[in-house]
């Protein structure tokens, strides 16, 4: 079978072999070696060695904007779980209307960042200007902003995961911990928390990698507005390359720092799900 | 006792009622919004239009006039629904054949698709839209192009996961029987992947519809707009921001979701966790 097969890679192989280069292997070669270089245009590109990087060490705007993404994503992780297990907890309870509710919260999750941003900028502006603020006269009303935005967006989605998690522990440990006088509080932190591990650690490092890659919902709902204040890492390393001339390497340089610092959280997370796997 | 905990479970289910309506009603603000006139959209966005406000189809009429929104939502569903075809036809093929073929290249194909899916957008952001360029896929058809080679590690991914299930006498068995691979992939292996598909297809559809970056620097702005590129513009282009058309390009933007997933809702769910695993 396999030889008969091998003869057909260009039927089966082929068309998205080319597809993957073109979209995906040379951009990330050429990413890389760019972010070495000094260019205006991929033609013109001279070799600077570390030159990017140490430029964007220097860049304060970047420091400021890791510091925002990095508090942005501590908030964004406590509030979206919180609220998440919570209704989870509550939705598999079998209490009227489970469904709908379930339906109604998953919905946001399929909204894209940019409406999700002008939804959101609509609202907001609405209530602030009742005190007759604006959502871009202060960096603090854009980092609540955009904390409302995401929750809304991924409590839905996290809950399901939670909810999934939650049906595979086996109704008796509840029963006998019942049985031993349990209430509540203590069947809540000795038996639902610890067995839903896996699942805490997959939404954890979720709204994680989801709060470093913000792009869309940021540039909708604040557009870094005031001064750049609100303006996340990805946003940041959009406006080096796209807002000035001359600065195309550093942008390329940020570009591969802020993929390093994705694929570490990834890798972390490999290593407490297989951690927690060689518990069980 | 009994009864305690009864309205219990009652007055819980009246209060995540009342939280799940305050969830839905940002989109019915923007849907009645929608048909509100303009500087009632951004003064009182929280008033239900009036006689007084009402301006009917009108919004949804500046954005198809002077905006191009119909154009708009037809690129974005001419590449929507070109690319998650081209996905999901080619990448259960290539999955099927790098799972069978116990060749290197195939072990370095699946690790590297493993690896495009952790790689962030930003990285290849640049380079994606001048190689694109110079390749002139900067239309809807060869936007089609740059989404499958971006989309095919998730797509990948996940067929082959599938396929690693699949007995492989049952394709042996075909083959035997004079079936050639090109048949025995349609025939045999393309009707048991079916659930595959309708994941695979759905996570796709999500992330090609809402996307904003990778179109807007791919695509020549000129002559093609996707629905996400028309609201940016509308609402970053400097000069006088039309409200309205805002409001309708909104609601035309996730109308189509909220219908897809209405009437898909367990598939949704069930694909979207599915597709957790990417992280």
């Amino acid at each position: 079978m396999e030889k008969a097969l091998k003869r057909s890679f260009p039927v089966f192989v082929l068309p998205t072999l080319l597809a993957f280069i073109i979209g995906f292997i040379v951009p990330f070669i050429l990413g890389l070696w760019l972010s070495f270089n000094e260019f205006i245009t991929v033609q013109d590109a001279t070799f600077v060695g570390f030159k990017n990087y140490v430029r964007t060490f220097s860049d304060d705007r970047f420091l400021y904007s890791l510091g925002f993404t990095a508090l942005f994503t501590v908030a964004s992780l406590i509030l979206i779980n919180v609220v998440a297990f919570a209704l989870a907890v509550l939705l598999t309870k079998k209490l009227k209307g489970t469904n709908i509710f379930r339906t109604i919260f998953f919905m946001p999750n399929l909204i894209g960042g940019i409406v999700l941003g002008y939804i959101w900028q609509l609202i907001i502006n609405g209530v602030l200007m009742r005190f007759n603020l604006v959502l871009t006269l202060n960096a603090v009303y854009g980092f609540w902003g955009l904390i409302i935005l995401v929750c809304w967006q991924q409590i839905g989605y996290m809950m399901i995961i939670y909810i999934a998690g939650l049906q595979t522990i086996p109704g008796d440990l509840n029963e006998a911990a019942a049985i031993d006088g349990a209430n509540g509080r203590q069947k809540l932190f000795r038996i639902t928390i610890p067995m839903m591990m896996p699942s805490i650690t997959i939404c954890t490092f979720l709204t994680v990698t989801n709060g470093f890659k913000l792009f869309d919902q940021n540039l909708a709902l604040t557009n870094g507005e005031p001064a750049r204040n609100t303006e996340m890492l990805a946003l940041n390393i959009y406006r080096t390359f796209y807002g000035r001339v001359g600065f195309e390497g550093v942008g390329q340089a940020k570009a591969v720092l802020f993929f390093i610092l994705v694929v570490f959280l990834g890798l972390m997370q490999l290593r407490v799900t297989r951690s927690k796997e060689v518990q069980h | 006792m009994k009864i305690g905990k009864k309205t219990g479970r009652g007055i819980a289910s009246i209060l995540l009622g009342i939280f799940s309506l305050i969830y839905v009603s940002p989109l019915f603000i923007i849907l009645f919004n929608s048909f509100k006139s303009q500087t009632n959209i951004s003064n009182e966005p929280f008033k239900l239009p009036s006689a007084a406000t009402w301006v009917g189809a009108a919004n949804y009429r500046a954005g198809i006039n002077d905006y191009g929104l119909l154009s708009g939502v037809g690129w974005t569903l001419l590449i929507t629904i070109g690319s998650v075809a081209a996905i999901l036809l080619l990448c259960s093929m290539f999955a099927w054949f790098i799972t069978r073929v116990n060749a290197i290249y195939s072990k370095i194909l699946y690790v590297l698709c493993v690896f495009s899916m952790v790689v962030p957008f930003q990285m290849v952001m640049y380079t994606l839209s001048q190689t694109a360029d110079a390749l002139r896929l900067n239309t809807p058809w060869g936007i089609i192009i740059v989404y499958l080679g971006f989309g095919a590690g998730l797509a990948v991914f996940m067929f082959s996961g599938f396929v690693k299930g699949i007995p492989l006498e049952i394709e042996e068995a075909a083959m035997i029987d004079g079936c050639t691979p090109v048949r025995t992939f349609f025939k045999v292996v393309l009707p048991i992947m079916q659930p595959t598909y309708i994941t695979v297809g759905i996570l796709q559809t999500m992330w090609i519809w809402n996307d904003f970056l990778l179109p807007y620097l791919v695509l020549d702005r000129n002559k093609y707009n996707t629905i996400s590129m028309l609201i940016q513009y509308m609402r970053g282009s400097f000069g006088v921001v039309h409200m309205g058309a805002i409001m309708a390009s909104l609601v035309l933007a996730v109308i189509p979701v909220v219908i897809l997933y209405l009437s898909a809702q367990k598939y949704i769910i069930e694909g979207v966790a599915a597709g957790a695993v990417k992280g």
